[in-house]
């Protein structure tokens, strides 16, 4: 593949070359099953020979209603629709929709053991997360070896999850209150396990495509989008990351205890595929020292609020005490008022900033939940990224964006 | 006049120091600065916090539909500021037969999509918007499906069938 650095892009344009450049062209529909978007992505794409001269990227194929959807179900059922948003970080969408019910309601106090371990989930979400685009991103790259290795991980990951939750993907294991279940017996050794292991993980992944010409060939230099333009267009997480801005919400809007943690930004300046693939494998570093750290200090204590107005009473006290049979009977068929108003809750989920704006009259369902996705965001900017590059490059391009279609089009 | 919730709220006074027609109201509420704007003056108004407060980010725009009152929509725009790491939410009702309000693409070129799904899903224009088409619905689809007087399960299907 030439090597070519942005000024020598034959762009289209000039009237001389006018005729010549209509015979070169051509429109080419990628998508919406095409195995490199990911999903449902359909992205018209206009050529001249090998070069893109414009693409614009066609949503909408997996709209499911989510919003509107919530507007007819009471608040606790709602948590099982955030799952189905982002499907590959259901973990971050719980947890954002929980701490914006939890703003609304406002006098609830989270313990914190249930805030720690929410921590800890979140992380082990972004390592599987993480791990899938990894697979995914080196397969369409050409390196086929790495799918096995990072799914061997996430298939571990994914037994973490279904041992605490029951359910592989739809956790809906962290609730407006607390967390759904009691965690289970032997979570810890297992999770333990895992964090100790899974650095040793990462050299592995590291050594396989840091030694590999193709991988570094693909990667490096493309993929260029200005840090100006990113902030415009609404790019969030580690691609804005990628470019040196040091922007984080657990960092500088620190949720569910993060601030007692200690972890580093992972920050690169190369502004291309390649940064975006270190920033990415410095956060799973950084993500295993948080849960080590999350491992050690586990406090003790309930894993749930105080609240039985809010969080559905224990089973064994339902069968002795008739206040809990009370609660349990009210939560379930007539749902929970949480007071009238509208917050705008955020956290760094895998892909960026995901944002719940959450819309209370006062009843018992909300008004309106809007979710501001980090792949929405991401893949509007994809023709900005697109332009004027490399057909064969924007394969690499559009999986460095690391989008998931369901957060796209909800 | 900005009311006395707000006088805390630097950005708030940079508007009203530029122009006190601007901002007609707002409150801040569970630590969130909620200002109402003017709906003909949105776009000054994010055009001096972009350049004078640094909200370099629109966060979202998004639309509530407050059906049967009337103006029946508020739109809502959630900006964020990376180097003073504060939110700010803008408000503008808007209503009547065909709701209509100014762009703000010419601000932040990312609200774009924003716009196209607030008028997808709500039925809300914008003008000078400079592709205004339905994003998630098909082209053909009739009716707004976030509105409140639009059923859950449609207009063409119900649950007996």
């Amino acid at each position: 593949m030439p090597d070519l650095k942005e000024e020598e892009i034959p762009l289209a344009g000039g009237e001389a070359r006018a005729e010549e450049t209509r015979k070169r062209r051509m429109t080419v529909n990628m998508g919406p099953q095409h195995p490199s978007t990911h999903g449902v992505l359909r992205v018209v794409v206009d050529l001249d020979g090998e070069v893109i001269t414009q693409a614009a990227p066609d949503i909408g194929y997996l709209h499911t209603g989510i919003e509107k959807q919530c507007e007819a179900i009471n608040w606790h059922q709602v948590v099982t629709l955030t799952d189905r948003v982002d499907y590959l970080a259901n973990l971050s969408n719980n947890l954002v929709y929980a701490l914006a019910v939890e703003k609304l309601i406002g006098d609830i106090e989270i313990p914190p053991k249930a805030q720690w371990m929410r921590v800890m989930l979140a992380e082990l979400q972004r390592l599987s997360s993480h791990l899938v685009w990894l697979g995914t991103h080196a397969l369409d790259l050409g390196a086929m070896s790495m799918l096995f290795y990072c799914f061997r991980e996430r298939e571990e990951l994914l037994r973490i999850f279904e041992m605490f939750s029951g359910q592989r993907m739809m956790t809906s294991y962290i609730r407006p209150g607390g967390l759904a279940l009691e965690p289970p017996r032997g979570w810890h050794q297992r999770v333990k396990k895992f964090a100790d292991i899974f650095p040793s993980r990462i050299d592995e992944y590291e050594t396989l495509l840091e030694n590999n010409p193709i991988w570094l060939k693909r990667t490096r230099g493309v993929g260029y989008i200005s840090v100006e333009d990113m902030l415009t267009e609404g790019i969030t997480g580690p691609m804005l990351r990628g470019a040196g801005v040091a922007w984080d919400i657990r960092k500088s809007e620190p949720y569910s205890s993060y601030e007692k943690f200690d972890f580093q930004i992972a920050t690169r300046t190369g502004n291309d595929v390649y940064s975006r693939y270190q920033v990415r494998m410095e956060e799973m570093r950084q993500s295993t020292r948080i849960i080590q750290q999350a491992l050690d200090g586990m406090p003790e204590g309930p894993w749930k609020a105080d609240a039985p107005k809010l969080t559905l009473p224990d089973r064994e006290k339902m069968k002795t005490q008739m206040e809990a049979l009370i609660y349990h009977f009210k939560i379930v068929t007539e749902g929970v008022r949480v007071p009238a108003g509208e917050v705008y809750q955020a956290v760094e989920s895998p892909r960026g900033e995901i944002a719940y704006y959450v819309v209370s009259d006062g009843t018992s369902k909300p008004y309106r939940v809007y979710m501001r996705t980090p792949s929405f965001g991401n893949v509007q900017a994809l023709g900005t990224l697109l332009k004027g590059r490399l057909l064969s490059d924007s394969i690499a391009a559009m999986g460095s964006m690391d989008f998931v279609l369901g957060d796209v089009d909800r | 006049m900005l009311p006395e919730t707000l006088s805390e709220c630097g950005p708030a006074a940079t508007i009203e120091g530029r122009d006190p027609s601007i901002i007609t109201g707002g409150h801040a509420d569970r630590g969130e600065w909620t200002l109402l704007i003017a709906p003909e003056r949105i776009v000054d108004a994010c055009r001096i916090l972009k350049e004078r407060e640094t909200f370099v980010r629109l966060s979202s725009v998004t639309a509530v539909d407050w059906y049967p009152a009337e103006p029946r929509f508020e739109v809502v725009y959630h900006l964020h500021s990376i180097e003073r790491n504060q939110r700010l939410r803008l408000k503008c009702k808007v209503g009547g037969e065909a709701p209509e309000i100014d762009s703000v693409t010419g601000v932040w070129a990312g609200a774009n999509w924003y716009e196209r799904e607030v008028f997808d899903l709500f039925g809300v224009g914008f003008r000078g918007h400079p592709d205004l088409r339905r994003l998630m619905m098909p082209d053909d689809w009739e009716g707004h499906p976030l509105r409140k007087d639009y059923p859950v399960h449609g207009y063409k299907y119900s649950y007996k069938d």
